[in-house]
């Protein structure tokens, strides 16, 4: 595996704020890696120290093999697409996108004829004459997603490319830029604090919290087993098991998480299946989300579980209705014991 | 009235009158701006269509009266050598003070707005506008005093053995002269110092605007500092330079206290305005000279809309 980006005991304070406290990692080349984390955790300041806007105040950074200390933004193989575009208002489209090849004395002709097909590619091929403030917020994601891609950079940073579209549009813009990475085989290091975008488009993810990373990981895993309290909440739905319960119930020895959809809700006459843990409640709360239905459910210790079900055709004998009372079953293998970062 | 049975009478015509403002937006608007159209109409754009009116009519050269009728003896008036002379000189005093009022202003004006912050910014501010806080007149004397002969000017040079380099500078033709505080190159430096703080604050507006991330974007896209310079930072604060720049310029162009005090006795725009409206009583010679600055900065405006400077307005 080719190593595009790495990360070396690197440490970014501002005065006594640690925003990047000793971080290690690698990002391979070609991989869709995304860094999701509250906002004030830490990965738009790792972004921009790849980028060169920033230098880390201990700990060195290589991109492609080749150490970042000392170089300056200009002379780095990376580009960025930033979080409000930072469009040159003075500039129309065609030359914003063409900006990366003016600056290196390609020619008028060639270097437009490049911006044409960059924005070809990011379907904006008829607005080339207009000025980005005739643009919609779409338009001039894209717009920044042509000027950044025309240097052919083999790592493109994304801060928060989508955060100021509406839904719809996120949704399909997710899909774009996935396409997008995989038909160009670039490195694409995408920070978000949406954590379904950094779910569904990423190889693999760091969930960053206080200027650390608390998990590195496919998103399958960061998922099905969270590693501590912090990733099991910021990513998804979770049930936290105590520590003292989780022993009794499964032998753990540490706080649990257990996804809310992997909890089955029955009527405490049916039978639970071999090796299941079984816990008797009463629903208190029902809401309904379109596919799935999220239940809270109160236990006998006073401690409450949220259960996500597959939404029923109707409203039949089975749906759990508030105040119902009912079994909730799992197996062991769901829970899964939460570690600390040191 | 008595007490509870509603509003009171005064209350209620307010009431009434906020109603009917709120209903009838036009008609508050028009109250908000009536006043000050009334001035902008009929004080200041009725006193120059009057200017105007008597650059139009000529002097009776034997009765020295004005003839109220329409002629263009006045402006032709304008192109006899001594006035023509005096047009250019005025023109080129204002480009030279222009352009280096820009050159001087902008390194300020993007401390100002780039570095300076906090404490340090306001200090700037102050440092910038507290000369506007003392008298006009008291500043040109000043420096009338500093540029004398036996001034402390002179004194400094005298102490850096300098003299030298002075002299070589008052013995060029056009900008030299006896002394400073009566040549040119005196004049130039006390209007770049009188109007310096009117480029400064519009560029340093123009780059305040200027979002840091395109600085950063420019350099991500392979820029090298001096291309961000030229291709993003100049054009976007070339706006507020324009702005600056119509400040100094007509300033310059309609100034007549500077040439009076510091200089020689060959006139310009603004003396010959006041010596024909005044002593000679040639009012519509003087209307005539008031035009040219008028002609003159819409030539300017037309050749900066042209440039794109107020395209990011």
């Amino acid at each position: 595996m080719k190593i595009a980006v790495r990360f070396h005991s690197v440490c970014r304070y501002f005065g006594e704020v640690r925003a990047v406290d000793n971080l290690t990692f690698e990002v391979a080349d070609g991989e869709f890696f995304s860094m999701l984390g509250p906002s004030g955790s830490g990965k738009t300041t790792c972004l921009r120290l790849l980028a060169g806007f920033d230098q880390p105040t201990s700990g060195h950074i290589e991109i492609h093999g080749k150490t970042s200390e000392g170089v300056p933004p200009y002379e780095r193989d990376v580009n960025t697409v930033f979080q409000d575009y930072a469009l040159f208002p003075h500039m129309n489209v065609i030359d914003n996108v063409a900006y990366g090849l003016m600056v290196k004395g390609v020619r008028r002709a060639t270097r437009l004829a490049r911006a044409d097909e960059m924005l070809s590619l990011v379907k904006l091929g008829d607005l080339g004459a207009r000025r980005p403030a005739q643009l919609s917020g779409g338009q001039r994601q894209r717009v920044a997603l042509a000027r950044a891609l025309i240097n052919e950079p083999r790592v493109l940073l994304l801060d928060e490319p989508l955060g100021a579209l509406d839904l719809k549009l996120r949704q399909d813009m997710q899909i774009e830029l996935k396409r997008l990475q995989r038909n160009l085989g670039i490195t694409f290091i995408y920070v978000t604090h949406d954590q379904e975008e950094a779910l569904s488009m990423s190889d693999r993810l760091a969930v960053f919290n206080q200027g650390r990373i608390e998990q590195i990981g496919t998103p399958r895993e960061i998922y099905r087993t969270p590693g501590t309290r912090f990733v099991a909440n910021f990513v998804g739905l979770s049930n936290l098991i105590p520590a003292e319960w989780a022993q009794r119930l499964a032998g753990f020895h540490a706080d649990c998480s257990l996804r809310p959809e992997r909890i089955r809700l029955m009527v405490p006459e049916e039978q639970p299946r071999e090796g299941e843990i079984v816990l008797g409640g009463t629903v208190v709360d029902v809401r309904f989300h379109g596919a799935d239905t999220l239940h809270e459910v109160e236990l006998k210790n006073g401690q409450t579980l949220i259960v996500v079900t597959k939404s029923s055709e109707d409203a039949g004998p089975q749906e759990a209705r508030v105040g119902m009372r009912v079994h909730a079953c799992w197996s062991k293998s769901d829970m899964h014991p939460l570690g600390n970062i040191n | 009235m008595s007490i509870g049975a509603g509003p009171s009478g005064g209350a209620l015509i307010r009431k009434q009158v906020s109603n009917l403002l709120y209903a009838h937006p036009r008609l508050f608007l028009t109250l908000l701006l009536g006043p000050p159209l009334l001035w902008l109409g009929v004080v200041y754009l009725g006193s120059l269509f009057a200017l105007l009116l008597q650059s139009f009519f000529s002097i009776d050269e034997f009765t020295g009266l004005v003839r109220r009728e329409f002629t263009l003896s006045t402006y032709a008036e304008l192109f006899q050598p001594a006035n023509l002379d005096i047009i250019v000189r005025t023109v080129s005093m204002a480009t030279a003070v222009t352009l280096a009022a820009a050159v001087i202003a902008f390194p300020i004006a993007y401390f100002m707005a780039r570095y300076a912050r906090g404490r340090l910014k306001a200090f700037m501010y102050l440092a910038v506008m507290l000369p506007l806080w003392s008298s006009y007149l008291v500043r040109v004397y000043s420096w009338k005093l500093i540029l004398a002969k036996e001034g402390i000017l002179s004194w400094v040079v005298d102490k850096l053995h300098l003299n030298w380099l002075l002299d070589a500078i008052l013995s060029i033709s056009v900008i030299g002269g006896p002394s400073l505080s009566i040549s040119y190159t005196g004049m130039f430096l006390v209007f770049l110092y009188i109007w310096l703080p009117f480029m400064i604050l519009p560029i340093q507006a123009a780059l305040e605007r200027v979002p840091a991330n395109l600085m950063e974007a420019s350099a991500d896209l392979g820029a090298r500092p001096r291309q961000t310079f030229r291709k993003v930072i100049l054009p976007l604060a070339f706006p507020g330079a324009v702005a600056g720049s119509i400040f100094t310029f007509s300033l310059t162009l309609g100034d007549y206290i500077i040439p009076q005090i510091v200089g020689s006795s060959r006139l310009f725009i603004g003396q010959a305005v006041f010596i024909h409206q005044g002593t000679a009583g040639n009012i519509p010679l003087a209307a005539a000279f008031t035009v040219v600055p008028i002609i003159i900065m819409g030539i300017y405006l037309t050749i900066a809309k042209r440039l794109g400077a107020f395209d990011a307005l």
